[in-house]
């Protein structure tokens, strides 16, 4: 049953899954420690909006995933400075999953492409995508990791980083075009709705089981893999959608984390970074 | 007379269909906006969210079993805001984890109850209807389900409203007052789950939020006494949905001709637009700082 897991045709699937595994692993981490849970939930839907525009005008999935997440990323920083953060958010989330939804419908498959583009279609990852993937994940990742002491500490201490000439409205922005990156190339994969899942599920557990931020962002994209993978077996197995697998994970690893630090019941000796907000 | 007619196309007034939508899109339009203007005055538009999306798992299981999906809205919906209201004392940060955990999950069910629809029903439009909905498809049998649901919602907000109002202002006053408070807020979540449902069943799960939360936050950039932000959000999120429903009605002359564009398309824009609209207003003419601002 499972014997055409590694095919040649398969094999796409296994790379492109773990890159997207990859990149989660390392902004979700960021994601979870900062907070900006709900930000990470709405890009996503800005990339679905652009994946609709691609299959309407029949271009690149990625290439309109990438334009659209860029915009919603514009959006939340500049709307989202002022005012209620969360109502900026929930809106342009709202109006991005709308505006995809009129596209779609549009276009003439609207209800398979829907859910492909809603909850992933794995199995039908092609090599042409498999480069720009790639390379997406190598940016995103380099440039999470080379800001990693900034990211640090613009969320551990916001007032010391404006001292420091860090400014936190900026590594921000940078932030989340960090989460526009890595939610671009997973969509295809994933979904839009479940991008999300991945991108927490996995860090937050990585979270509760140590308190050292190197060896927790190891650790969650360690889990992210495993997460991804199992999901693809489970995918190819029961022929479900991937999404699925991945939001069911999630809570898993949450669950597990939490299982952990219930078990571990001592009081942890340095306080976890971030924990304020 | 043909200014009339460019607006309403033909047979607007006269089609059935569009009659019952005018009427129960206003009536859950009334209901969300008075909800909505406590959510976004409590911090709590990513709460509301979250029910929007587990309300997606509800309402694909009830396309499974064949029943109605105000139903299964409802029962996610109310399963949501109990899970939530177990979560009540938590900081911020691991609430937000927890509730975008707790989504998260919720969405995978989603994915496999639908995928699950699609192969065995061969009910290919079921993803489309449940996340976007269209309010031209809701059933009169489901009247007696949003009075239930709409009526004690708003009772709700009536009954408690000073109360729900502290408890935006200032948390830890309202937690002062202890037992009472805690029944407060737990029969807000379920007034909060029910104009979500509601919402759900009429511009689709996943576009839900857009109703709760767009009236109410553009209302509350027009005034800041929480009453009169209630009624300004009932009337931006009527007008939102009827001009909604008229748009969608003369897109059926619009490209591709005879298929119209999404009903909850035109209500989320519109929303999103007064929102805009509203907060370009307030920053033209500064005012008094809105109550409970700085979440």
């Amino acid at each position: 049953m499972l014997s055409g897991l590694f095919s040649a045709f398969m094999l796409h699937s296994w790379e492109a899954t773990s890159v997207v595994a990859v990149a989660a692993g390392v902004v979700g981490f960021f994601v979870v420690l900062r907070g900006s849970t709900f930000a990470a939930h709405a890009i996503p839907q800005g990339a679905f909006t652009g994946a609709a525009a691609a299959a309407l005008l029949g271009t690149s999935t990625l290439l309109g995933a990438g334009v659209f997440s860029f915009l919603a990323v514009g959006a939340l920083a500049r709307w989202g400075r002022r005012g209620r953060h969360d109502v900026v958010t929930a809106l342009v989330l709202v109006i991005m999953l709308a505006t995809g939804s009129l596209f779609l419908s549009v276009g003439s498959q609207y209800a398979q492409q829907t859910f492909s583009l809603l909850f992933g279609e794995p199995l039908a990852v092609s090599s042409a995508y498999l480069w720009p993937t790639v390379g997406l994940a190598a940016a995103c990742t380099g440039l999470v990791l080379v800001s990693y002491r900034r990211l640090l500490l613009t969320s551990a201490a916001p007032e010391l980083a404006g001292a420091g000439g860090v400014s936190p409205a900026a590594v921000n922005f940078w932030f989340l075009l960090a989460i526009g990156a890595a939610t671009t190339l997973a969509l295809p994969v994933v979904g839009a709705l479940l991008v999300f899942s991945l991108m927490i599920g996995p860090p937050a557990a990585a979270r509760s089981l140590t308190a050292r931020p190197g060896v927790a962002l190891g650790l969650s994209v360690l889990l992210a893999l495993v997460t991804t993978w199992a999901a693809l077996v489970g995918a190819y197995w029961s022929n479900w959608p991937l999404g699925f697998f991945v939001g069911v994970a999630a809570v898993l690893w949450y669950l597990l984390g939490r299982g952990a630090k219930a078990w571990g019941h001592r009081p942890r000796t340095a306080p976890a970074v971030g924990s304020s907000r | 007379m043909s200014v009339l007619h460019a607006v309403f196309a033909p047979g607007f007034f006269s089609n059935g269909p569009v009659q019952a939508a005018l009427v129960m899109g206003a009536v859950v339009a009334l209901v969300c906006a008075p909800v909505g203007v406590l959510a976004v005055l409590r911090g709590q538009a990513f709460a509301g969210h979250a029910f929007a999306d587990i309300t997606s798992t509800g309402g694909s299981a009830a396309v499974l079993l064949g029943i109605s999906p105000v139903l299964g809205f409802a029962a996610s919906a109310a399963a949501g805001a109990a899970s939530m209201e177990g979560l009540g004392a938590r900081q911020r940060g691991d609430r937000d984890l927890v509730t975008g955990t707790v989504l998260g999950g919720a969405l995978g069910l989603s994915a496999l109850l639908l995928y699950l629809s699609t192969t065995r029903q061969g009910t290919s439009g079921a993803t489309v209807s449940v996340l976007f909905g269209s309010i031209f498809a809701v059933s009169a049998a489901n009247w007696p389900w949003v009075l239930s649901l709409g009526l004690p919602a708003l009772a709700v907000v009536a009954a408690a409203y000073r109360p729900l109002l502290l408890g935006s202002v200032s948390p830890e006053l309202a937690a002062a007052r202890g037992v009472r408070a805690r029944l407060v807020s737990a029969m807000y979540l379920g007034a909060l789950a029910a104009s979500v449902a509601l919402s759900a069943l009429t511009i689709g799960a996943v576009l839900s939020t857009a109703l709760l939360v767009g009236p109410a936050a553009a209302a509350l950039g027009l005034s800041s006494r929480p009453g009169r932000a209630m009624a300004w959000a009932g009337a931006i999120a009527v007008v939102s949905v009827w001009a909604g429903i008229v748009l969608a009605y003369d897109s059926y002359s619009w490209p591709p001709v005879g298929r119209g564009w999404p009903v909850s398309f035109f209500v989320v824009a519109l929303v999103t637009a007064f929102y805009a609209v509203s907060r370009a207003g307030v920053r033209r003419r500064p005012r008094r700082q809105p109550a409970g601002r700085g979440s």
